[in-house]
């Protein structure tokens, strides 16, 4: 194959650097490799590098992995999910009723949680593909009937907008650890025994490794990341996605089932935010009516920031992770440096610009636009 | 002539209080190229979108291979063997020739239960087809917004001809493409028909139509003045046809029993 393309002489052989631009993750490699080089030399010795401060970075850039796969898959396929953030505090608050107030078994709570909000999901989808409303528009109802909903329903039931007994409610399930556990617990107490991770020096955890496990919210995190990658690179159903965010004419006339893509997308979405509620409840062993509160727009910069084209057609899962990780080490990292977290929003704010210009001089590379 | 692979009958299609069509009849057999003529705006794209499942018509029926048919979505129609080059490409900028070229096709390779895109065979075909067609791609991976207007609808045909088992409906497939291109295209039109495939070639070039068609059927506003076979009708009487139909009285001795 490899005489084909030299028949024309008169194709210039792009030049590696161009051909590198035109890889939606750049952007994302990039600014990490940025990002650690910065804090390493103006932060190295706050703790933001030993065993505890990079589990304190990795949870919070995990959190924002979980809802960004999500967010990129949809901004991909064309639509925006401006939900998400009332999804999560929704979806927690649910289990918290079916759970703790109805005392439901925990996977039952778990499971008619994740039913109901992919369902929340694909009547978010349904709405859009049928009206052709912009998601935008129909997504920020959504933000607020579930955000509604979510203080309502507790304040009715219980007199109080944050339920509590939540890890008491889910001892013993089989369902809640896939969510809530810690693993490699062992490899941890075996890391503190040898003393390359610091160890409890006083109080009842004496002697116990300050790291005692890895959080399923990261295994799902990665999974998460994984899955998405996979899908959109590897399968029929990514390329479906492409052309639905690219094209939606375009690509229904050339038999893509668009409609449907952009609702399992939606679903999925939905899905992504469940799991990140459920891990949180888990983790806090309580259910607030204002959990989640503004997470559809970190989704969406980390997805930006990861290369992705607020348009649709274009994007990366990898870039969107990576988008996820700078904004965890960066919120952190500026805590542990003692900075003022105000900043953090005028940080954000111009990386977010930053990437959006980037992007769409990439944009115009691709498409050989002027 | 062998059994019509399509019947249209009576077709009309109202956009509101836009009436595109206004009843038309052809019908579209195996192995022949059967042209598409009219005015701007006479309809022909619209006729050739109710063929291709893009739009339901309001009324009339579609008999394809002598069942009544009914697509509901362009996919249907593709499943039946009917691809189609629209005259609004149907390309999406952002992706690679070979993800377009296989948009809504792809190829599948299993593993077992798992079903993957199967990226090597498509780039390979991807190549291969462009090549046929008269043009050399820096690779199946270029982006076809890089692409320039004549090597989008070469992209476009050569998915369509990869494609179109049964039928193959060209929307003015020539209309951005060079000399050297539009000679390919125009033997690869008579490469198919002699397949026995149907092709349906939607031009406004009357040279185009006259060197590759057997049949023509010419459209204006909305309806149709009915089938010429070749032979039946010399390039000046389509001509005159095609501009609007004034000299339509003095012409229609000319088309003689088929209208
Ligand atoms: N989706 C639509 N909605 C409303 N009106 C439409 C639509 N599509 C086509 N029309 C109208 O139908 C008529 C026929 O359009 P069509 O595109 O079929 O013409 P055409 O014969 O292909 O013309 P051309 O040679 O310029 O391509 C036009 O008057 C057009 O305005
Ligand atoms: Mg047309």
């Amino acid at each position: 194959m490899s005489d084909v393309s030299s028949g024309d002489e008169r194709i210039k052989e792009m030049s590696k650097v161009r051909k590198a631009l035109m890889r939606p993750e750049l952007g994302g490699i990039v600014g990490t490799v940025a990002v650690f080089v910065f804090f390493g030399l103006f932060a190295f010795d706050s703790g933001m590098f030993n065993a505890q401060g990079i589990m304190n970075w990795s949870v919070v850039s995990a959190q924002f992995m979980i809802i960004a796969v999500g967010a990129c898959l949809l901004m991909i396929s064309g639509e925006f999910d401006l939900s998400v953030g009332s999804m999560i505090g929704f979806a927690g608050m649910m289990i918290a009723i079916f759970g703790v107030t109805l005392g439901w078994p925990m996977w039952i709570a778990i499971l008619v949680t994740f039913v109901i909000c992919v369902a929340f999901g694909a009547l978010n989808g349904y709405i859009v593909v049928k009206t052709g409303l912009p998601s935008f528009i129909v997504t920020l109802a959504t933000l607020f009937i579930l955000r509604g909903f979510t203080i309502f329903i507790p304040q009715t039931i219980e007199r109080k907008t944050i339920i509590g007994g939540i890890r008491e409610a889910a001892e013993g399930d089989w369902l809640a650890p896939l969510f809530g556990a810690k693993i490699g617990a062992p490899i941890f107490n075996w890391l503190g025994d040898m003393g390359i991770i610091a160890t409890f020096e006083r109080g009842n955890r004496m002697g116990e490794p300050v790291v005692d496990g890895i959080p399923m919210l990261m295994v799902w995190a990665l999974g998460l990341v994984i899955f998405g990658h996979w899908l959109l690179t590897r399968t029929r159903f990514g390329n479906w996605i492409f052309a639905s965010g690219g094209d939606a004419d375009a690509a229904r006339n050339s038999g893509v089932p668009v409609n449907a893509v952009k609702i399992q997308m939606f679903m999925f979405t939905a899905f992504c935010a469940t799991v990140f509620a459920v891990c949180q409840v888990m983790e806090f062993g309580s259910a607030g009516a204002d959990r989640g509160l503004l997470k559809e727009f970190e989704a969406i910069i980390a997805v930006v920031i990861g290369g992705a084209l607020l348009t649709g057609g274009y994007g990366s899962v990898i870039g969107a992770a990576l988008g996820a990780l700078i904004f965890g080490v960066v919120q952190q990292g500026l805590f542990f440096a003692g900075v003022e977290s105000s900043l953090f929003r005028v940080f954000l704010g111009v990386i977010l610009l930053a990437a959006v210009i980037l992007n769409t001089y990439i944009r115009r590379i691709i498409t050989g636009e002027r | 002539m062998n059994d019509p692979i399509i019947q249209m009958k009576n077709i009309q299609k109202h956009f509101g209080s836009v009436i595109a069509l206004a009843g038309v009849s052809v019908d579209i057999r195996g192995g022949e190229c059967h042209c598409l003529l009219g005015d701007n705006g006479a309809g022909k794209s619209t006729f050739i979108k109710t063929m291709s499942g893009v739009h339901k018509p309001t009324s009339g029926e579609i008999i394809f291979e002598g069942k009544p048919m009914n697509f509901t979505r362009p996919r249907d129609a593709i499943e039946a063997g009917i691809a189609t080059v629209h005259q609004h490409l149907a390309m999406i900028p952002l992706m690679s020739v070979s993800r377009n070229f296989f948009m809504g096709n792809e190829p599948i390779k299993k593993f077992g239960p798992i079903r993957l895109f199967d990226h090597d065979h498509a780039n390979e075909i991807t190549m291969r087809e462009m090549k046929k067609m008269g043009i050399n791609l820096r690779g199946p991976d270029q982006a076809v917004g890089t692409l320039s207007g004549g090597e989008r609808q070469t992209v476009a045909i050569a998915r369509a001809v990869h494609f179109g088992a049964k039928v193959l409906i060209l929307d003015e497939p020539t209309s951005a493409l060079g000399v050297r291109q539009t000679s390919n295209v125009l033997a690869t039109i008579d490469k198919v028909r002699k397949q026995g495939i149907a092709v349906v070639f939607i031009t406004h070039n009357v040279r185009h139509a006259m060197a590759v068609g057997d049949r023509f059927t010419v459209l204006n506003r909305g309806q149709t003045h009915g089938t010429a076979m070749k032979g039946e009708i010399t390039p000046e009487e389509l001509q005159d046809l095609m501009a609007g139909g004034q000299e339509l009285a003095t012409l229609e001795g000319s088309l003689g029993g088929t209208v």
